[in-house]
């Protein structure tokens, strides 16, 4: 009896808010998938972690270059408690998060200067290309020479990576604009810089918004590579370190964090997309 | 009406639009004048440079030939005497209604509450004060292109041009709207021109029709509504036994070949 009062409420959530039997049957089916994708997910990250720590531990694998998921966990915990693991994750956040915002306001920026004359746009057009198509990492010993061996050039390197790519999507969408919105402000008596405010921008502002869940990711890119060639501290750094020392279970800890703050960050764009969008269609 | 001075005059204007590929004539020895509170429309077929006169009218072109004068004054650029609605109707949808009514004030730095009040006083007169707070994308066709009329009356113009405004709507909305239209504009006291290549509308809604060539444009022949059919509301003189006549009649000197 038991048995069957709990399958009854189990019933009662799959089917809640139904408004007909056939709506019931279509969100039984659609949540029960939904908790077995859910299911099979957390099954397969414990079967994973599971087997590398098995595998470890009967030496299947070679213990100094995967390590195991319970060292990772003890040196991420010491490392923690020792305050230092802030310290690299403070520095390397803030300087993503500088490079992601500086990137698209220079880009976007970039973008408005060359919507405002039609001979500018005409002839940087080439420039843009090729620098588009360049591999921006390329330019860290520039950048190093440029601004130092620190923040500077790490920071340089995040906004290098994000700027282009973003002044060629921001102008694309500038240009994108339906020709009759700017009659329309024109019929008014417009000038180009209201036309820009009332109509360009706003039209185009779905796109900048969208070209910031792009840069979360170049900007991470940017970072960890500036980190990789000169920072004393970060998370780029750690990485570089504990390859350098042949300590890999740092390296995984610094990989786990990396992974989990880009999510956050990107996550966050996400919501914050949908909070300034969510009136139009 | 001969001892009337014209409100607008086009005189001998020419348009040739140039481009990479070469030249396009779109307009050719357009002469008319319009008086003033007078709805006047440009009938013809598609592509004979229709929405060409209002833009040359509304000051977004200029002509390659002639004069476009309104109380006698070449027009150069953008007046506020002008309020123009264009094909579709164009609001913005990252704009409330209420926002998007008030646009051509922003763009003319006319906010002011008496502005906002008579904007208002118009979103009401259109039956949609109750969706000031909307966005545009949960209204319907008809109500979105009364919110564009709304925001093109709302700075006040003299004179009103009218691209096709009802193309995009089904036929009841687009009956109902000639109703609201011309008895909004005749409240007001406005001057209006209308461009369309749908005869009824035509003949329903104004005082003149002026009939124009293919392209390149030109004006093939005038002609004056009687009274009995301008002054009831579109909707009723479409009824009346005089409106077939003009019908037959236009559709000839249409067809008529040159
Ligand atoms: N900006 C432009 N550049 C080149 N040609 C143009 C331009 N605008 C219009 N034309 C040409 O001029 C002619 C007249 O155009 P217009 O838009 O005035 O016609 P219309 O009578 O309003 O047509 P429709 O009924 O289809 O709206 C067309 O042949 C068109 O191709
Ligand atoms: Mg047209």
């Amino acid at each position: 009896m038991n048995k069957t009062a709990k399958t009854g409420l189990f019933e009662k959530y799959l089917t809640r808010g139904a408004e007909s039997s056939i709506h019931a049957a279509y969100l039984k089916k659609y949540r029960i998938n939904r908790i077995l994708v859910r299911l099979t997910q957390i099954f397969l990250l414990f079967a994973f972690l599971l087997l590398w720590e098995t595998a470890s531990h009967k030496q299947w694998i070679n213990q100094l270059l995967f390590s195991s998921p319970s060292e990772i966990w003890s040196l991420f915990v010491s490392m923690l408690l020792g305050g230092e693991l802030t310290v690299h994750i403070t520095a390397t956040l803030l300087e993503t998060i500088l490079g992601f915002f500086l990137g698209t306001l220079f880009g976007t920026l970039a973008a408005v200067g060359i919507w405002w004359s039609r001979f500018v746009s005409d002839v940087v057009d080439p420039y843009l290309v090729v620098l588009n198509g360049m591999p921006k990492v390329a330019l860290g010993p520039i950048f190093i020479v440029a601004f130092g061996g620190g923040y500077g050039a790490i920071i340089a390197m995040g906004v290098a990576i994000s700027v282009i790519i973003t002044t060629i999507v921001v102008y694309t969408s500038f240009r994108e604009v339906d020709p009759n919105y700017i009659k329309l402000a024109r019929t008014f008596g417009a000038s180009k810089s209201q036309i820009f405010q009332k109509v360009i921008f706003p039209a185009s502002f779905p796109t900048i918004i969208s070209t910031l869940k792009v840069n979360v990711g170049l900007a991470w890119v940017g970072i960890i590579v500036g980190e990789f060639l000169v920072s004393k501290f970060g998370l780029g750094y750690l990485i570089i370190y504990g390859f350098q020392v042949f300590n890999f279970t740092l390296v995984y800890v610094s990989l786990f964090i990396i992974a989990i703050c880009a999510t956050f960050m990107y996550q966050a764009v996400v919501s914050l997309e949908k909070h300034l969008l969510k009136q139009r269609d | 009406m001969t001892d009337r001075e014209p409100f607008i005059q086009f005189e001998q204007v020419g348009k040739t639009y140039v481009t990479l590929d070469g030249e396009t004539t779109a307009l050719e020895n357009i002469n008319f004048h319009v008086f003033r509170g007078e709805f006047v429309t440009l009938l013809g077929p598609s592509g004979c440079g229709k929405s060409t006169i209002l833009s040359l009218l509304a000051g977004l072109i200029k002509p390659t030939g002639g004069t476009v004068l309104i109380e006698q004054k070449p027009v150069t650029s953008p007046s506020r005497k002008i309020g123009y609605m264009l094909q579709q109707d164009y609001l913005l949808n990252w704009r409330t209604i209420e926002q998007n009514i008030l646009l051509g004030l922003e763009i003319q730095r006319q906010i002011n509450d008496a502005n906002r009040e008579y904007a208002l006083k118009l979103l009401d007169e259109m039956g949609l004060s109750d969706y000031r707070n909307y966005y545009p994308g949960q209204l319907s066709g008809g109500m979105r292109q009364r919110v564009a009329l709304t925001r093109t009356l709302a700075t006040r113009p003299d004179i009103l041009l009218l691209d096709e405004p009802f193309s995009a709507l089904d036929f009841t909305t687009r009956l109902r709207l000639e109703d609201l239209v011309v008895k909004t504009l005749r409240k007001h006291k406005k001057t209006a021109i209308l461009v369309t290549h749908d005869i009824s509308e035509a003949i329903a809604m104004s005082d003149r029709i002026l009939i124009l060539t293919g392209r390149p444009g030109q004006i093939k022949s005038e002609i004056h509504i009687p009274s009995a059919l301008r002054d009831p509301l579109p909707f009723y003189s479409r009824d009346l036994p005089e409106f077939q006549n003009y019908f037959q009649n236009i559709w000839k000197v249409m067809n008529r070949d040159e």
